[in-house]
């Protein structure tokens, strides 16, 4: 088990910012995702860590140790690519040993190594075809394959579920989950897809523009997002928002409605009144029209998701999206009124997007 | 209102059906036409009875005809291997991404668009032991610089092979080079991650995976060794002697300067065998893949 810092990573690429002071720092044995959309710098900060891009300036540190100017192969890590990025001409087996062949490992624990991971992975059947001959589950489960044989006790993952098929990702994202389980590795997780991101990950980090937006825990994350980006990126639907000014007594005015926000924990006192509230889907209860403390509201629409159910109401001149029970939506009248659930809801500052 | 021409509607087949009749007027016609007449006594004029294989005894006993074999041998050998190392070397060099290099790239695949004849031309010039680099280096002093290779019956071939190696590198270069920039990223990424030294990976990751492209150069330049014809009559005309003579040469010799169809005939059906059998393995094993 190895621990990760990452330090004040710089990196720019013709003029634009890729990756802006990001600071990390991940225990041994640990599961960090790090979430974003594409162009965030998620990979790029990947390849840093691994050392097969170069940063302007920062540090990274395993087991305390400074690698940033040691090669790839020197850093004691394994990496596990989104294409699979298999020796083509080579046997599983080959692709497995190959790297331990250059190392210079004898050939017996070689052997010994290659069918631990090949019986860890069940392509034991597999280890004398050639990747082409492979679907591409088979081909994933060969590249964490030769990942696990480098028995290095960090390992990186770019993307690698994003080029299989839906079943068959839910089922590799649960047994990737067993495989760190049972390992113990230190394992860092890119991808775009925040629901492998909140079931595998003991953190994620949210990266944004380069940066790091928030590094916690998923429930965390999804619970108190550390800013606007984080509030409106994770959650499906997105999180509702309303302008409003937070006032010196903790009420929340906005289009002729206040708001009690003292079920509300500060975290900072915010220092402007223009405020952003967000309210996810399911802390918004629906009423009846003219119910006390309640705002009106009207249906749009509903959507049946089998399980539960989506309406949409126009509020204050907005639209927003309500988390229903099915037997709800089928009975929901027209002209409703709504309440928020403070104690849950989310304040940002509207200047820097912080929350407060 | 639409004219006469538009109302009609093309059936695709007769296209292709008036098509595929030339091809097999000209193109198989003329094979079964030379097969039949390497059967015959043929000379000046074509004569149509027929006497077997003797054609084929009597050019597989002619000593002018086996050294053209040996010397497309010796030839094809040297002249793919080293075409396709000197090519694939060039390629390597270009995908490092060295400075300027479109510039080398234009420079090098410069020679292609140079015709054989020119090339032999040129080559024999700067050969030429009388006026070309040998006189040139005892012009500049140095007396007993010898390079007579072109005039040099056991080196003549070998100047052969330098001229065409010159002229088709840049061809794989092209070809090694589009195959090697289609190559993932993610597995150069995966090279280092295993910390596999440069040499080993392009040989046993890389090139190996990149068979089709380099089975594609082979079957290209074999085709090129069989139809060896311009670059001799320019350089050395099949001399001195009949040190380079090559079967190409060998054939067109024995249709039109020495009038004897039937076993000019024998030899060019010889060199399609020749050319199916090279092509063979490259047929068998795409045929592999499929199944």
């Amino acid at each position: 088990m190895s621990s990760v810092s990452i330090r004040q990573i710089r990196k720019s690429f013709a003029g634009l910012t890729v990756l802006d002071s990001v600071d990390m720092e991940i225990a041994p044995g640990e599961f960090v995702v790090i979430l974003g959309s594409s162009g965030c710098g998620k990979s790029t900060l990947l390849n840093v860590i691994a050392g097969l891009d170069d940063c302007d300036s920062g540090q990274i540190l395993i087991n305390d140790v400074d690698v940033s100017s040691l090669e790839p192969s020197q850093r004691g890590l394994a990496m596990v690519f989104q294409s699979y990025a298999l020796f083509p001409a080579m046997t599983v087996r080959r692709n497995l040993s190959f790297g331990m062949e250059i190392a210079g490992t004898p050939k017996a624990k070689i052997a010994e190594k290659v069918a631990w991971a090949a019986r860890l992975l069940q392509i034991e059947a597999l280890l004398d075809r050639k990747p082409s001959q492979l679907s591409g589950g088979q081909r994933q489960r060969v590249a964490i394959g030769r990942a696990l044989v480098r028995s290095s006790s960090i390992c990186l993952f770019d993307e690698p579920l994003s080029n299989l098929d839906a079943k068959l990702r839910a089922e590799t994202r649960v047994e990737l989950k067993q495989l760190h389980a049972t390992l113990k590795s230190t394992m860092i997780y890119v991808t775009h897809d925040q629901i492998e991101a909140m079931t595998m990950a003991d953190r994620v980090a949210i990266m944004h523009k380069g940066r790091v937006e928030q590094f916690a825990e998923p429930q965390t994350v999804y619970e108190k997002p550390a800013s606007l980006f984080v509030a409106g990126f994770i959650g499906s639907p997105a999180m509702n928002f309303l302008k409003g000014h937070l006032e010196r007594t903790r009420r929340f005015k906005t289009h002729d409605v206040c708001l009690d926000a003292s079920s509300y924990g500060f975290a900072t006192e915010p220092t402007a009144p223009e405020a952003i509230l967000g309210i996810r889907c399911e802390d918004v209860n629906v009423v009846e029209r003219g119910t006390p403390d309640s705002m009106p509201a009207t249906l749009a629409f509903t959507e049946l998701l089998g399980a539960d159910a989506l309406g949409w109401f126009d509020c204050l001149g907005q639209r927003f999206s309500v988390k229903l029970t099915v037997d709800a939506a089928r009975t929901m009248q027209k002209d409703v009124g709504f309440r928020f659930n403070m104690s849950k809801a989310s304040f940002f500052s509207a200047a820097t997007e912080r929350r407060l | 209102m639409k004219t006469w021409l538009h109302r009609q509607t093309f059936n695709p087949d007769i296209t292709v059906a008036v098509f595929f009749g030339v091809v097999a007027i000209f193109f198989y016609g003329s094979i079964l036409w030379t097969g039949y007449m390497s059967l015959t006594r043929s000379t000046l004029i074509p004569s149509y009875e027929v006497i077997g294989f003797d054609q084929y005894v009597k050019l597989f006993t002619n000593y002018r005809w086996l050294v053209s074999c040996l010397n497309m041998v010796i030839f094809g050998v040297l002249f793919i291997v080293g075409t396709l190392s000197f090519g694939t070397i060039l390629a390597i060099l270009a995908d490092r991404r060295i400075q300027a290099e479109s510039l080398f790239r234009t420079i090098f695949l410069y020679p292609l668009a140079v015709s054989l004849i020119v090339t032999g031309l040129s080559w024999r010039w700067v050969l030429d032991p009388v006026n070309g680099l040998q006189g040139l280096m005892r012009n500049a002093g140095w007396e007993s610089f010898t390079f007579d290779w072109l005039t040099n019956p056991d080196r003549a071939i070998y100047t052969l092979v330098i001229a065409s190696i010159w002229h088709s590198s840049g061809l794989v270069m092209v070809i090694v080079l589009a195959g090697l920039r289609g190559v993932d990223n993610d597995l150069w990424k995966a090279i280092r991650m295993e910390g596999i030294p440069l040499w080993r990976a392009y040989l046993q990751v890389i090139f190996p995976g990149m068979r089709p492209v380099i089975a594609s150069c082979v079957v290209l330049l074999m085709s090129e060794v069989i139809r060896g014809y311009d670059l001799v009559i320019a350089m050395t005309k099949g001399g001195p002697g009949i040190a380079t003579e090559m079967p190409a040469k060998f054939a067109v010799d024995f249709y039109f300067a020495r009038v004897n169809l039937g076993l000019a005939s024998a030899a060019s059906i010889v060199m399609l065998l020749l050319s199916l059998l090279m092509l063979l393995p490259y047929f068998y094993s795409e045929f592999r893949k499929r199944t």
